[in-house]
């Protein structure tokens, strides 16, 4: 294993986070911050508790896995796009990098970011509603596992990118949907019958469950659903990356 | 001497169907410094790409130091540096951590007296904190080649190395071509400036259409291939040329009074000394005799355009 490339691939992006700190933690923040002013005071005023637990704080998972799932998608598919778009990709191409190693640096660093956001964003929470932790190490492990998760998926995007508009359109057009359809902001047992079938579609519900149980042992699917959709996303992005360099690594044709 | 690089039969094509390396075969000895011409779009990049895993080739081998570039590619490319023809680098980054960047991504340990080293040699030193958007031209070109060096390799590209700067550092920079092969680094360098390649190389390929279809040692090359031309001015204009000297296909000049002669140094055509004798023969007075030879420039010129009108003809 070449440790000291990795090292350098994840330094090296993490130290851009440094640079932009303010606007990286800025942004999460005031964000999660309209959320409560919106969702916690406007909604919340109508509806006071799901499943027993204050609307407020009901929302604090979701709010959280919005945020991990965008940011680890989009700090993932920009670092890697990044080089390839000033084209200083050739010195990660050029270098004793195999492409496993590749991956666990530009993914390791999306995903550091992203637990660092998510960290944030729960003392943030704090400072508005009652913010409980039943299951601290499940909640730590739904957090690595989808901030891993989907920088792979935003990996990919940034190796298939073809520019800066490419980024952002999975992100937008149907992940930020999927996370808002996805019982982010409710229950999805407040929801007709039909619409009920039509969200257990939704993969990004059974994440958000999952989460939403290690914090307040609710959840509108079952743990193990929960946990086995996100490992099936995760062995997905695994093989449809391995598939992709074993084909000839779409960079380097 | 040993060949450090050996390029068997590499055919690349690009997505696009387009070939741009066709059977490409090439030996690089060790510690020598090698131009590669071409014109633009020839293949160079592309070569010296894929010889870097930069891009992949589609059939034929690379092998660096006898080792196979594909399955040997940890060992290879800790040896083999590139200095692109691009100035592809991070511009919000400083000099210190691009440099530190590149030695981590060869693997090799953090070593800060070696990169301080190097970048005194490159007169780096003290642009060390500038962030690279804040340096000129030449300034980033030269970090470009700290970066390449900052794993110590034992091979070197440069892709047109001196592209798109002043005379003077590219004067510069050949004397720093120069210093990294004295110091043992075996040079490759892609170029369409001829002088360049005149200036420093010991051997030369021509590359075009994605065939080499040439190499040869510079001075060689130079000597096969070149045309010398004898110039004599005399002191008194002539009209026309004519007696012993209409045998030579002398011309004449515009003031009347230089004859000039071109001939092939490989050929025994050309007899001077009975030249100089029939000019003395016909009653002419000598003022001045010079000669000129070929430049590696006109010969490649001479070559591309025959390989041109073969591929026409094909």
């Amino acid at each position: 294993m070449n440790w000291y490339g990795i090292k350098a691939i994840y330094i090296h992006e993490m130290e851009r986070f440094r640079r932009t700190l303010f606007q990286s933690l800025a942004s999460p923040i005031i964000t999660t911050s309209l959320y409560f002013v919106v969702f916690g005071s406007a909604i919340g005023s109508r509806i006071t508790e799901i499943d027993g637990i204050n609307y407020g704080s009901y929302i604090v998972p979701g709010m959280i896995m919005l945020t991990i799932l965008t940011q680890s998608i989009s700090n993932a598919s920009f670092a890697f796009y990044f080089p390839r778009f000033t084209n200083t990709i050739y010195e990660i191409l050029a270098a004793p990098l195999s492409s496993f190693e590749i991956v666990l640096g530009f993914v390791g660093a999306a995903a550091s970011k992203s637990l660092i956001i998510g960290c944030v964003i729960i003392l943030t929470a704090n400072f508005f509603v009652d913010v409980r932790i039943d299951h601290p190490l499940l909640m730590m492990f739904f957090l690595i596992l989808t901030s891993i998760t989907f920088a792979l998926f935003g990996f990919i995007i940034g190796m298939y990118a073809e520019g800066f508009e490419g980024l952002q359109i999975i992100p937008i057009l149907i992940i930020t949907p999927l996370v808002f359809l996805g019982g982010s902001f409710y229950s999805i047992n407040m929801l007709p019958e039909f619409w009920q079938k039509i969200s257990l579609l939704n993969p990004v519900l059974y994440l958000i469950s999952g989460f939403r149980y290690s914090f307040y042992e609710v959840s509108d699917v079952s743990l193990l659903t929960s946990t086995l959709t996100i490992l099936t996303i995760l062995i997905g992005c695994i093989i449809f990356i391995t598939y992709t360099f074993s084909k000839g690594y779409i960079i380097k044709d | 001497m040993k060949n450090i690089l050996e390029i068997n039969n590499v055919t690349k094509f690009y997505k696009n169907s387009v070939k741009a390396l066709e059977n490409v075969n090439l030996d690089i000895k060790e510690g020598e410094i090698f131009a590669l011409l071409g014109p633009n779009g020839a293949g160079k990049s592309t070569l010296i790409n894929s010889i870097c895993g930069i891009v992949n080739f589609n059939t034929g081998s690379i092998k660096i130091n006898n080792m196979d570039i594909v399955k040997n590619y940890r060992t290879t490319r800790k040896i083999t540096g590139i200095v692109p023809q691009e100035l592809n680098l991070e511009s919000f980054e400083t000099v210190w951590n691009n440099v530190n960047y590149s030695r981590g991504l060869f693997g090799k340990k953090p070593d800060h007296s070696y990169i301080e080293k190097l970048l005194k040699q490159l007169s780096l030193w003290d642009k060390k904190d500038n962030k690279i958007k804040e340096l000129s031209g030449g300034m980033k070109r030269r970090v470009l080649i700290a970066k390449a060096l900052s794993h110590e390799p034992k091979l070197l590209f440069l892709d047109e190395p001196t592209a798109s700067v002043d005379v003077e550092l590219r004067k510069d920079m050949w004397d720093v071509v120069k210093k990294l092969n004295e110091d043992g680094v075996t040079i490759i360098l892609t170029t369409h400036y001829i002088e360049e390649a005149e200036e420093l190389s010991d051997r030369v390929a021509v590359i075009n259409d994605g065939k080499i279809i040439l190499v040869d040692d510079k001075d060689k090359l130079i000597k096969k291939l070149g045309e010398k031309t004898i110039k004599i001015e005399l002191f008194e204009p002539i009209e026309k040329i004519n007696g012993n000297l209409s045998k030579y296909n002398f011309t004449l000049d515009q003031t009347n009074k230089i004859i000039s002669h071109t001939y092939n140094l490989n050929s025994n055509t050309t007899d001077i000394t009975e030249l100089l004798n029939d000019v003395k023969k016909d009653g002419y007075k000598i003022k001045d005799i010079n000669t000129e030879q070929s430049s590696l420039e006109e010969i490649f010129i001479k070559l591309i355009q025959e390989n041109n009108n073969e591929l026409v003809r094909n």
